[in-house]
């Protein structure tokens, strides 16, 4: 695949019917001790990939992009599985390499496998189709980026066992399975729950599949989050436990925990000790770290701060997973630019505290380990009633989960279900004593002895072998509704497919939307109602106000709208600025040879920045130096007459100015007061002046004076290429 | 949900029979606490079925969802659930000397029940 190519989702939903998944199971990074890049050494970073799109600040570092030793999960359903795939791409290439697929709305109470593409909500139907074309198409993701890609959805609801064969036979990778999920926050029979789970819990362990429990959510719907700690580790112990002897290895069994906390509360003094305690207790177990999403708003600026500090506590405990939340999870279905935000978030924190724990270490007496031990007796004390009441379900019947009291402390508020109530009561049966199943990992009674097997030995034998030995017998199902399918989508959308069409996009392909960020000057009251007269007169339709800030109460106000633009642009009509015309690293040795050239630089006006400047001119970046150029620094902060009289001095042939402050546009006012110097001093036409920064556009840098400005991106080649031919050019006239 | 409207965190009453515990010891007190919770947990699910089980033996056997769904329903309808469903389906063929899909798609179109129920010496409802 082609990184300027794009991913042909038509290709991709060909031959579905024959598709099969290369492998099965869990695939975790590969560690690489020591991993040298860039002169820098990291502890605890993993194998890097063939293609990614490193940190923004990358460039000052060779562009090396260091991958963290953690498996970094996006979670990518925005109700189209077809415009996901293309957004799967992007996290990829950000560092993602477990793509969660969130199940639309209603999913977990459909008895039965959704089949075909149905359009979701708030998530995706998940169904063979589906699963299928994601898998496919992560094939190619992961060859191109050349990782391994987890893909993962739920197995959960009703259909808990009906969808775990269904993840088993089309090679999913990872699953949500938690039975107190079921009963918890989707009202489903508990008998029916578990007697479900372990059938679903016996497949898995078949299929490698890494399972994450449910317990995350106690934090989200707990009237007060961070008190449900006693509780939480209960939850963890009841799935974890109950998955071990039903099969899985406890390598696949991971912890779904979330720091239950958050700023302005001390997130640390909270987070910290229950961190350490649930991996005191449950060292076998894997950890997914998930971040708070309680205390998620608007702000996407405040939720990826708590993500940052959640990364802290898993790199002060341990994560072999590290969720990523999109920072505006928020205020919409999460669109294409925060999940790549939040991957590059993950990436940014986790190496950016590389070796962390080589430099610190957890304190062994005081508040920490006084909290840790509180945490858990309170666990323990949880368990103790919970077994006096008559067991887990007198205890859910009894209220005793998602209460908001820090348990021994009670409100009795907590989610009560009835043993015999909720969706699917009495639907659970007892197996008669020549009950039997001739299918490979059935968990349970069976009585294969009537039909002379012997007890270890596979029931699926009778049948020839079930679909998980030979899946040929598999019966693919392509759509059911003519009307609600992918085919019919994109009969809608195929004209900004692989095409010379685009428009604004922030989930579906066509949809149009994007964000204006506008701060006014007025009451909040005030700024919403301007704001969307500000989004009318800028044609954006369906305008609504995402997110709002108090800069001050009277002074002003940030307001961010989204609304929808009908604009089509076509690429064939664009005119591309021009690319820069450049000589070769020869050509130019050569002229400077011939012609030894001398220029002055520094950072003009009371600006202290200096990184740019350097990079452009010194010889280890790559810089003008390694041409031969002569070059006189003069440091930062430099008054523009002190650097064309330095010029004069030298007789130096150009200067560079570097003007990284822009505000007030006192980045060009200096470019003119230089160009004006250099005239009073009767120099001009003998000193090139050139201005760089990053916030300088090369036509308005020309307009305020000086022979050329260079942005974002320039490296010393640009600059010396243009140095020679403007002093042939002068030569010349 | 109780009545009751508020327990004091009492927690340095109830913990007293923990004061003296190891770490290690402690963490031992937890798993065992966890076992006797889950081990009746797991009898239940060894001993029971549900359809949803079924339905997944059958698209184990090669079935897609849609018949498998429907062949639960109906051996739920003929008292034969706690055989299992795969097991009607597999008793068909074996009775009628048919391969698997084929047992179970005559079973769809409501054939074979009461061979079925024959062997199985489960009383005819109808």
């Amino acid at each position: 695949m082609n990184k300027n190519d794009k991913l042909n989702i038509l290709e991709i939903l060909k031959d579905l019917d024959k598709y099969e998944p290369r492998r099965r199971g869990w695939a975790w990074r590969e560690p690489v001790a020591n991993l040298e890049m860039a002169g820098n050494t990291y502890s605890d970073a993993s194998k890097p990939l063939k293609n990614s799109i490193p940190l923004p600040a990358a460039k000052y570092f060779d562009n090396i992009d260091p991958q963290p030793i953690q498996v970094i999960t996006s979670e990518i359903a925005s109700g189209r599985f077809e415009d996901d795939i293309r957004r799967m791409r992007m996290a990829a290439w950000h560092g993602a390499d477990h793509l969660m697929v969130i199940r639309t709305a209603g999913q977990s109470h459909y008895d039965g496998l959704i089949e075909g593409s149905p359009q979701g909500i708030g998530g995706v139907p998940i169904t063979r189709k589906q699963v299928r074309a994601q898998r496919k198409a992560l094939d190619i993701i992961e060859d191109e980026v050349g990782r391994p890609i987890n893909f993962h959805s739920y197995v959960s609801g009703v259909a808990g066992p009906d969808i775990a064969v269904m993840f088993a036979e089309e090679g999913v990778n990872g699953a949500h399975q938690d039975p107190q999920y079921n009963v918890l926050y989707r009202n489903i029979n508990m008998v029916r729950s578990f007697v479900d789970a372990a059938e679903s819990k016996k497949i898995m362990a078949w299929a490698d599949i890494l399972q994450i429990d449910g317990a995350h959510n106690a934090n989200a719907t707990a009237m007060v989050a961070w008190k449900v700690m006693p509780e939480l580790m209960v939850q963890h112990a009841i799935n974890s436990l109950f998955s071990e002897k039903i099969g899985m290895k406890p390598g696949n069994i991971a912890l779904s925990t979330v720091p239950p906390t958050a700023a302005p509360a001390p997130d640390l003094k909270i987070n910290l000790p229950y961190a350490k305690a649930l991996r005191d207790f449950f060292d076998k177990y894997k950890m997914r770290a998930q971040m708070n999403t309680k205390y998620m708003e608007s702000s996407t600026r405040e939720a990826t701060v708590t993500h940052v500090l959640n990364m802290m506590i898993s790199k002060l405990t341990s994560a072999d997973i590290q969720s990523t939340i999109t920072p505006d999870e928020g205020r919409n279905v999460p669109w294409h630019m925060y999940n790549v935000e939040a991957c590059d978030t993950a990436k940014q924190a986790l190496i950016g505290m590389d070796g962390l724990l080589e430099m610190v270490d957890l304190k062994k007496d005081g508040y920490l380990p006084n909290k840790v031990r509180e945490l858990k007796e309170r666990a323990i004390l949880f368990f103790e009633e919970l077994l006096a009441s008559g067991g887990f379900f007198q205890a859910v019947e009894d209220g005793f989960f998602i209460d908001s009291g820090i348990y021994p402390e009670r409100n009795y508020d907590g989610i009560s279900r009835k043993i015999n109530g909720g969706i699917g009561a009495n639907t659970v049966f007892e197996r008669d004593e020549d009950y039997f199943a001739p299918v490979t990992a059935h968990f349970g009674y069976n009585n294969v002895l009537q039909y002379g097997l012997k007890a270890d030995e596979s029931p699926a034998k009778l049948i020839g072998g079930s679909t998980f030995e030979d899946r040929n017998k598999i019966q693919y199902i392509d759509e059911l509704d003519e009307e609600d399918n992918v085919n019919v989508r994109l009969e809608t959308t195929k004209k900004y497919l692989n095409s010379n069409l685009i428009k604004p996009e922030v989930e579906w392909a066509g949809d149009g939307i994007l964000v204006v960020d506008v701060t006014l000057p007025t009451s909040i009251r005030y700024a919403e109602a301007a704001a969307l007269v500000i989004a009318k007169k800028m044609n954006l339709l369906d305008a609504e106000i995402i997110h709002r800030e108090v800069l001050q109460n009277a002074e002003a106000t940030r307001i961010q709208i989204k609304g929808r633009l009908d604009v089509e642009i076509d690429l064939n009509t664009l005119v591309l600025a021009k690319e820069p015309d450049l000589l070769s690293d020869t050509e130019i040795r050569e002229y400077v040879s011939n012609n030894p050239m001398t220029i002055i630089a520094g950072t003009v006006g009371e600006d202290e920045h200096s990184v740019g400047l350097r990079e452009i001119i010194d010889i280890k970046h790559g810089g003008i130096e390694k041409y031969g150029i002569n070059c006189i620094y003069l440091g930062t902060s430099v008054p523009i007459t002190k650097l064309v009289d330095a010029a004069i001095e030298a007789n130096a042939d150009a200067i560079l100015m570097s003007t990284i402050i822009s505000h007030d546009d006192v980045h060009y006012k200096n470019m003119k007061k230089t160009h004006d110097y250099a005239m009073e001093k009767g120099v001009r036409d003998k000193i090139i002046i050139i201005a760089g920064g990053t916030q300088v556009t090369p036509e308005l840098a020309v307009k305020n004076g000086v022979d050329a400005g260079f942005s974002r991106g320039t490296k010393g080649h640009h600059v010396a290429s243009f140095l020679v031919k403007k002093k042939v050019e002068m030569n010349e006239n | 949900m109780s009545n009751r409207k508020f327990r004091e965190d009492d927690f340095e009453i109830r913990r007293k029979h923990l004061e003296q515990l190891s770490d290690e010891e402690l963490k031992n007190r937890f798993w065992e606490l966890a076992d006797q919770t889950v081990t009746p947990l797991i009898d239940l699910a060894y001993k029971n079925t549900t359809p949803a089980i079924e339905r997944s033996v059958l698209l184990r056997m090669g079935f897609s969802s849609l018949e498998a769904k429907d062949i639960v329903e109906k051996v739920i309808n003929n008292g034969l659930i706690g055989k299992g469903a795969g097991h009607v389906v597999y008793r068909l063929s074996q009775i009628e000397k048919i391969d698997i899909r084929e047992a179970g798609l005559k079973l769809i179109s409501n054939h074979g029940w009461n061979i079925v129920k024959d062997s199985f010496g489960v009383k005819n409802h109808e």
